[in-house]
């Protein structure tokens, strides 16, 4: 779909905070409240509003280290990737797997409560995925999602 | 600190940011009261930071996703500012993690088209200052969204 000035200005306050009443986004767009949930409706239903995201703080709940894995398959091939994804996406500690072309074949977001505990779940549950090859680890140190190219 | 309570809230709530406090109450097997007095807490704590809308960018017409992971010239003691600053300028820019490891800085970017890529890398990402190295990874697929903790 191609939205309108007024829907990136709602896309941009949603960005913003998710949980503001259509009758709250209406005022600060000059809209009604029933002309506000029409058009959340159709960005919805155009797929561009897929859901809404809890934004923790992750330190406050007892994760001090957020670590990027890449990772290189040693055996490639559709059974591989297959199993490979299987087993990795049923790891309660690896937040994001997200399959790569370039120097990596997947991308993983790990938490743990803190290097000693990383060091366990790399030991114990990444080393020993099927078909797991090279591993790169970068501990992550600040993080800022930004609203993106709202037009 | 967080008690068993918390936790439960939290979980069903990551899964769900739409529930209602009473739903959400009998699912952690507390009162309303309870979920209602506890959810402000984790909010006045700082541990929930908000509710952000997803937005779908491959639905707005933006089908490339480039994970671009920069070493910096460290010999340039401003190195670090100077670059953040220039990247939060680059409106394709969604994400920007800073890392202790190999990679020092991260930057996940869209855009249109390969074309249109071919565009913001060129005019846009190359003219960020103190680069030493670049690496480009395009995602793929999504195999597990980030959202989920081991709590």
């Amino acid at each position: 779909m191609t939205p309108d000035a007024t829907d990136w200005a709602l896309l941009r306050l949603l960005d913003r905070d998710a949980t503001q009443p259509a009758s709250v986004l209406g005022r600060k767009l000059g809209l009604s409240q029933p002309a506000t949930w029409r058009r959340i409706q159709r960005l919805e239903q155009a797929g561009v509003l897929t859901g809404r995201r809890l934004e923790v703080d992750l330190e406050k709940l007892g994760f001090g280290v957020t670590v990027f894995l890449g990772v290189k398959l040693a055996t490639k091939g559709r059974v591989s990737l297959e199993d490979f994804e299987r087993a990795v996406t049923a790891i309660p500690e690896v937040q994001m797997v997200v399959h790569v072309l370039g120097l990596y074949d997947y991308r993983l977001r790990v938490v743990a409560r803190d290097l000693a505990d990383f060091e366990r779940v790399l030991r114990r549950r990444i080393m020993t995925l099927p078909g797991v090859g090279d591993v790169e680890a970068n501990v992550l140190l600040s993080e800022e999602r930004l609203a993106g190219p709202i037009e | 600190m967080l008690d068993d309570i918390d936790r439960r809230l939290l979980r069903h709530l990551m899964a769900d940011p739409d529930m209602a406090t009473t739903a959400l109450a009998a699912r952690a097997n507390v009162s309303g009261a309870v979920a209602a007095r506890r959810l402000v807490r984790l909010r006045d704590t700082g541990a929930i930071k908000g509710v952000r809308a997803v937005i779908d960018w491959a639905a707005l017409g933006y089908q490339v996703e480039v994970s671009l992971r920069f070493t910096l010239d460290k010999t340039v003691s401003s190195a670090f500012d100077d670059f953040l600053a220039a990247a939060r300028k680059v409106p394709e820019v969604l994400e920007i993690q800073t890392f202790l490891g190999r990679v020092d800085v991260r930057l996940s970017i869209i855009a249109r088209d390969m074309a249109h890529y071919q565009h913001i890398y060129r005019t846009k990402i190359l003219a960020l200052p103190h680069i030493a190295d670049i690496e480009s990874l395009m995602d793929v697929a999504r195999i597990k969204s980030a959202g989920q903790l081991p709590i």
